[in-house]
């Protein structure tokens, strides 16, 4: 037995967390994220945890890790030089794309489109087609498509894409391409469609094809860089990915489909929030997780986090499964302003960011930020340090938000107060999507609050959406990592199959989904994962025929091949279109993807507990603070986090600060300390 | 008698304070509920033009029926104007004459329904929603016909009723509607999805009812429509001129060889009121092309395109109505007089955009765009299969986005917000078809400092036996260019057969055979070009030429020499710039690639079909107008009798 250690490569910093394998304790630490290669940044955090836990990196045997290059480079716009082969008529796939124009009516006055991530000067056809039923209408054009392919050597392509028509549906013109695409330009990565999302929608299975091949390059050497650099101190080192839906991935796994790393970050969040919230007894959660220019939330119902079939970086939206989570662009550095025209006050969507950042953090911004209105409230005392380096400025937060509470004829406080309610309503709005707009009843849940914001705002949510306990995890900044490090392996094989119930045996189904299954479980034996260590759920998206999108429903082979046949899914899928739609068709239903979904065993992490208190936090008050709360000045006590203790009750108004985050507990409300040293909010 | 509305506990509402804070929040609700309209019915729509393209539209409105949030403005007071009985609780009204809600909804094939919300015993607000049924029976799949002369021809009209009636269905009447159309499944649930979004709409109105207070709701939604009001009365002080301000623009033809049609417009500032005029427009066509606009749709229209520019993250509703005046004159194109038929409206409905480009640009550079995709052209296939089965495709094409202050137009983009394309996979998989080609056209988008956007090409391979129709426009009239830009090319639609003959199909046609392996080119137009070509940079020229959206031969449109193997002649193209500078005289406002008498001159030579005849007008319609505007003064004067 040895050590295992997560590790969550954030925008600011880089959360470490190790984990002794044999007793399941942990040691954190906390450093700089180090941008222009983050490798750096998590090669000194290793060494920081290492050092102060006293132990030797040789004995860390797995590296888990969430991973954000896959994301920067796509919003940096810093990936490969991608070459398209599309089928003949079909060059412009990505410059069309769904047609659509963002905003109201009028939209497209004010819109730009941006360039495709395959230029399409890089963009060749191949002489081919394949009909939708994968017969094939005209064979492929060999002697055209190598001709094109040498055009495309010329022009320095860095990777090289193949998305044909109906290639979901036979790949054999695709495989063909890419066999001489190897002639052609040896030594090219070649992604192809079919293997990327074997799906249809010719559209959004070549952009995700695209994607895949346009971060792969940076991905990979980020990780081989990695691995060579870990493996100096760490000989039997294990390097794993989490991937966007939360499952993990060897490096190598993860380097041949990089597509699905694109939500690896907050997807380590969720698993961790999942984690620390079970081990305190809740299975039912909203996560909410709040940074500087952007909050995501996510649904976990019963322990799993919901899925969903795509993934949205920027303006481009693939289709790659990733845990369901919303974002919204309003974070601690989001910018209030008041238009002149209309006199609203609008917080965001544009923010301060981290440099110059708030007014607060004195760095030379001057726009009022949700910070800067934290700050003038109090709820961010000067005792409170932004990861233990930053100073706040009250001054400059104040002269700040002071603009705004000009353009509307507010007092100083009053506006703070307005900026926060509106930032809070506007998160209150995706924290709804996620749940009342699914159908969910947000009592049901509790609301669990992390990143370096959401502390500060989880009451007053929690308060909006009647969701309690809110949880605030010990160490909110390292939940990701904890999410890394308690993850299991995970790879899923999905297949088109569209089919109506009436033309479909059940036994047919059952036997494509153990297919499937053994077509995961290898990709997984082949991660080391044994298949005495492995299990499988099986899932089926499927719709009213003639229908848009499909819901998944959970499906059992077992049971397909008894008498209950398909009857039992149907039941499921229009018990879950009620729930969501509130009402279900007396029609036919067909199939649409199946997907077998396997997982590795779950390693032995127990929480840390922290040591019982008796009675009054008293030793853990370190002073009081005037706050603006409920439209009225009033009086909150200040607690030290490190020294509260469990079963410690904190009456709200109250500020609990510690190294990472603070948080604020309203008046009418108490906060209890868990054993685990959650604090566990709600309304007295 | 207008619609009676009957509330258990009837009470007025009181105006109170409400803080500016919470007026934001409830703005920013409002938004929610009306994104989450469009989600919900998006997801449980099953007709393709509604689920992928979007072709809906959503409403919230206030107690008094004004449109607090939601895109083409209320018509709820002209409903109740013209329904005769109670709204009650649980009432949920469904129509689809559009002579029967003054034009709320333009066509029969649009299904609009109105939920009244009521809490505690009296009604509170309104939600509506309204989408674009594939079929609703009549002559022509689709319901569409090109060559209607009636109403009667195109589809079953529902009259305004209650389809539910204390939340209870009548199936009866839904059955009724249902047997008349040829895809009664997709209608069927296509209704309980728009019947779903309304009912979410409800909820989340009585939520913040509840959260906040029916009062503060009240008034809440008051002094949104007051910010609309007062944003949109400095804009018009800004930029509406007190001269007049004239535009044409014109509809190519109405399906009976007629064209083109005229649609003009004045328009000027009164003290703080802007008017608009559409004195001079053409009489009604005997022929489909009369689109029943609905003044206050008009209204929204214009605001949306001016506010686009300085505040797009406001939530634009009613407020202003009282700052726009829209005089239309009875009998003509856009206020036809029934049983005139509608059911090519859509290429009028989407010109008034360009005629609005027009109007408001002429003197503010920063609304002037080019002429753009204004339309939403359609494609029906329909007929047997060999398995016996009837397949039914109703499609929307999209084409170039016009150049504009801000940049380029997109390349086959919807100029309608929402709409998306259908995937050609999914076409090719559930429909007996094939598309052999899917792109822009070259060369397509009007040369100019900001290229106008291409318009597409779809080749449809035929794979079964059956009929098509095409409604589209501008293959006559060019999408103009401005500011020295060129116009767009125009549309066109060529039918190839399997033994090689070329048929060149007219623009608006229905019943069209096609055999199976005949291949149609389905061609849309361009967006017309911003700005002087000339001034466009060299290397977005070259750009463009490299990424095959713009050819050699087009690139010296824009004074740019390029080889076939995209690399620009620096000399060459200098020596060619500074000719056509030197050959140019001042850059036109607006470029139409000639009047109307040329385009018919040349047009047989440049498009291969003849011109359309002038039109013919009814003259029934001018006796009705005028016995009309007779009864009308005598109707109204006797109401203010009885009202005292």
């Amino acid at each position: 037995m040895g050590y295992r250690l997560g590790v969550d490569v954030g925008g600011t910093f880089t959360d470490l967390l190790l984990v002794n394998e044999s007793d399941g304790s942990t040691h954190t630490a906390k450093v700089p994220s180090t941008p222009e290669d983050s490798s750096i940044g998590v090669l000194n955090g290793i060494a920081r945890v290492c050092d102060s836990a006293g132990v030797d990196p040789a004995q860390i045997s797995q590296v888990m890790h969430g991973t954000t290059v896959a994301t920067n480079t796509m919003l940096t716009m810093t990936g490969a030089r991608v070459g398209l082969i599309t089928t003949q008529g079909y060059r412009q796939v990505l410059q069309i794309a769904r047609s659509f124009v963002p905003g109201g009516l009028g939209g497209w006055v004010v819109y730009n489109q941006s360039k495709p991530l395959a230029p399409l000067a890089l963009t060749v056809e191949a002489d081919e087609r394949i009909g939708a039923d994968g017969t094939i209408v005209r064979k492929l054009n060999e002697r055209q498509i190598r001709a094109a392919l040498k055009t495309l050597a010329t022009k320095g392509v860095e990777a090289i894409t193949v998305s044909l028509i109906n290639s979901f549906a036979n790949p054999v013109h695709e495989r063909a391409v890419a066999r001489i695409a190897r002639q052609v330009l040896p030594g090219l990565p070649i992604s192809l469609s079919s293997d990327v999302v074997p799906e249809m929608q010719e559209y959004e299975r070549t952009v995700t094809t695209v994607a895949d091949a346009y971060v792969k390059p940076r991905v990979g050497s980020y990780l081989k860089n990695l691995q060579r650099e870990l493996k100096r101190s760490m000989k039997k080192v294990n390097l794993h990915v989490l991937r966007s839906d939360g499952g993990l991935a060897s490096a190598k796994a993860a380097q041949k489909f990089p597509v699905n790393l694109l939500m690896s970050g907050p997807a380590g969040g969720v698993s961790g929030a999942i984690w620390i919230a079970e081990q305190a007894g809740f299975k039912n959660l909203i996560t909410f997780d709040m940074g500087g220019t952007s909050t995501d939330v996510c649904l976990v119902e019963g322990g799993r986090a919901q899925l969903r079939r795509e993934t949205t970086v920027g303006d481009v939206t693939v289709r790659a499964s990733s845990v369901d989570v919303r974002s919204v662009g309003a974070g601690g550095g989001s910018i209030a302003h008041v238009p002149e025209l209309t006199r609203a006050l609008r917080v965001g969507p544009d923010s301060a960011g981290a440099d110059p950042g708030p007014a607060a953090y004195g760095q030379g911004g001057a726009a009022p930020t949700v910070t800067d209105a934290n700050v003038v409230l109090g709820y961010l005392p000067s005792a409170a340090r932004l990861g233990g380096e930053l100073e706040l400025n009250r001054d400059n937060a104040e002269t700040a938000v002071q603009t705004i509470a000009d353009a509307m004829g507010l007092s100083l406080e009053q506006a703070a107060a307005g900026i926060i309610d509106i930032v809070n309503e506007n998160m209150f709005g995706a924290l709804r999507l996620v749940s009342v707009e699914k159908g969910y009843d947000p009592r049901d849940f509790a609301l669990i609050a992390f990143g370096g914001a959401g502390p500060l705002h989880a009451n007053a949510l929690g308060r909006l959406m009647s969701s309690w306990p809110v949880i605030i995890p010990p160490g909110p900044g390292v939940l990701c990592a904890y999410g890394d490090a308690t993850t299991r392996v995970r790879d899923e094989a999905s297949r088109t199959f569209i089919k109506r119930f009436s033309d479909t045996k059940a036994t047919d189904v059952a036997g494509h989904l153990d297919r499937l299954a053994r077509q995961a479980g290898k990709s997984l034996t082949g991660e080391g994962v044994s298949s005495r260590e492995q299990s499988v759920h099986f899932e089926a998206d499927i719709r009213y025929s003639g229908q848009g999108l499909s819901l998944t429903v959970d499906v059992d082979p077992a049971a397909l091949r008894r008498r209950v046949g398909l009857d039992a899914i149907a039941a499921q899928f229009d018990e879950k279109h009620e729930q969501l739609f509130t009402f279900t068709l007396d029609a036919e239903k067909e199939f649409v993807n199946l997907r077998a979904v396997v997982q590795g065993k779950a390693p032995q992490v127990v929480a840390a507990r922290i040591g019982r208190g008796r009675g009054d936090p008293k030793g853990a008050a370190i002073g009081t603070q005037m706050i603006y709360a409920d439209r009225r000045r009033q009086r909150a006590t200040v607690y030290d986090r490190p020294r509260l203790r469990a079963g410690h009750v904190i009456r709200g108004p109250a500020i609990v600060i510690e190294m990472d985050s603070t948080t604020v507990v309203l008046p009418g409300h108490a906060a209890k300390v868990d054993p685990l040293g959650n604090l566990l909010i709600t309304p007295v | 008698m207008p619609a009676e509305i009957v509330e258990t506990r009837p009470r007025p509402f009181r105006k109170v304070e409400v803080d500016p804070i919470t007026l934001d929040i409830i703005e920013n609700a409002m938004l929610n509920a009306r994104w989450e309209m469009d989600a919900v019915l998006f997801r449980t729509a099953m007709s393709p033009g509604i689920r992928e393209q979007h072709d809906e539209f959503p409403m919230i409105a206030n107690v008094e029926g004004k449109m607090v949030v939601g895109q083409f403005g209320s018509f709820i007071h002209g409903f109740l104007e013209a329904y005769k009985g109670t709204i009650e609780e649980g009432d949920i009204f469904l129509t689809s004459d559009p002579y029967a809600c003054n034009g709320a909804i333009s066509h029969a094939n649009d299904w609009l329904i109105l939920r009244p919300i009521f809490k505690d015993g009296r009604l509170l607000s309104w939600s509506a929603m309204f989408g674009h049924m594939t079929d609703v029976g009549g002559k022509v799949p689709g319901s569409l016909p090109t060559d209607a002369k009636q109403i009667f021809e195109e589809g079953i009209r529902v009259p305004p009723l209650k389809i539910y009636e204390r939340d209870q269905l009548k199936s009866e009447i839904l059955e009724l509607i249902l047997h008349n159309c040829r895809l009664p499944q997709w209608n069927r649930s296509d209704f309980n999805a728009i019947v779903a979004a309304v009912r979410t709409a409800e909820k989340r109105v009585i939520e913040l009812a509840d959260r906040f207070g029916d009062d503060v709701y009240y008034t809440a939604l008051d002094s949104l429509l007051e910010r609309n009001h007062r944003a949109m009365a400095k804009l018009i002080r800004d930029t509406v001129p007190t001269t007049k301000q004239v535009f044409e623009d014109y509809i190519c033809d109405d399906g009976l060889g007629m064209g083109p049609y005229k649609i003009r417009c004045t328009m000027w500032r009164r003290g703080r009121k802007v008017i608009f005029d559409f004195e001079g427009t053409d009489p009604q066509s005997i022929g489909p092309i009369n689109f029943y606009l609905n003044e206050e749709m008009f209204k929204m229209f214009c605001g949306v395109f001016m506010i686009q520019v300085f505040d797009p993250q406001i939530m634009f509703n009613d407020g202003f109505y009282d700052l726009m005046e829209v005089r239309i004159p009875e009998g003509t194109l856009l206020k036809p007089v029934a049983p005139a038929a509608l059911s090519c409206r859509t290429h009028a409905l989407g010109r008034i955009f360009d005629i609005l480009g027009g109007l408001l640009g002429q003197g503010n550079p920063e609304f002037l765009c080019a002429a753009g995709f204004s339309d939403s052209p359609h494609f029906m296939y329909s007929g047997y299969r060999e398995s016996g089965e009837w397949y039914q495709l109703y499609q929307i094409g999209f084409g170039g986005i016009p150049g504009k202050p801000s940049g380029d137009g997109p390349d086959g983009h919807s100029l309608w917000p929402s709409f998306t394309n259908v995937p050609n996979e999914y076409l090719e998989s559930y429909f007996p078809l094939r598309i052999e080609t899917y792109e822009t056209i070259l060369d397509s988008g009007g040369a100019g400092q900001h290229r106008g956007g291409n318009g597409i090409r779809i080749s449809y391979r035929f794979l079964e036996p059956g009929e098509i129709s095409i409604h589209d426009d501008r293959w006559l009239t060019y999408p103009w260019g401005v500011n020295g830009g060129a116009p767009g090319m125009r549309s066109r639609k060529l039918l190839i057969h399997t033994d090689g003959s070329e048929e060149l199909l007219p623009a608006k046609c229905d019943r069209i055979q096609v055999a199976k392996g005949d291949l149609l080119h389905y061609d849309t137009w361009g967006g017309g070009g911003w700005g002087d070509p000339l001034q466009r940079p060299i290397e977005e020229v070259a750009f463009d030429v490299e990424a095959g959206l713009v050819s050699p031969g087009g690139a010296r449109r824009y004074g740019v020499v390029i080889g076939d193997d995209f690399v620009v002649d620096d000399s060459a193209t200098r020596r060619l710039r500074g000719r056509m500078k030197r050959g140019k005289r001042r850059l036109a406002l607006f470029d139409r690639g000639g009047d109307i008498e040329t385009l018919r001159r040349r047009c047989v030579a440049e498009t291969g079909l003849p011109a359309p005849r002038a039109p013919e007008f009814q003259t029934w319609v001018t006796a009705s107008t005028a016995g009309r505007r007779a009864g009308t003064s005598a109707r109204s004067s006797a109401g203010r009798n009885s009202g005292r």
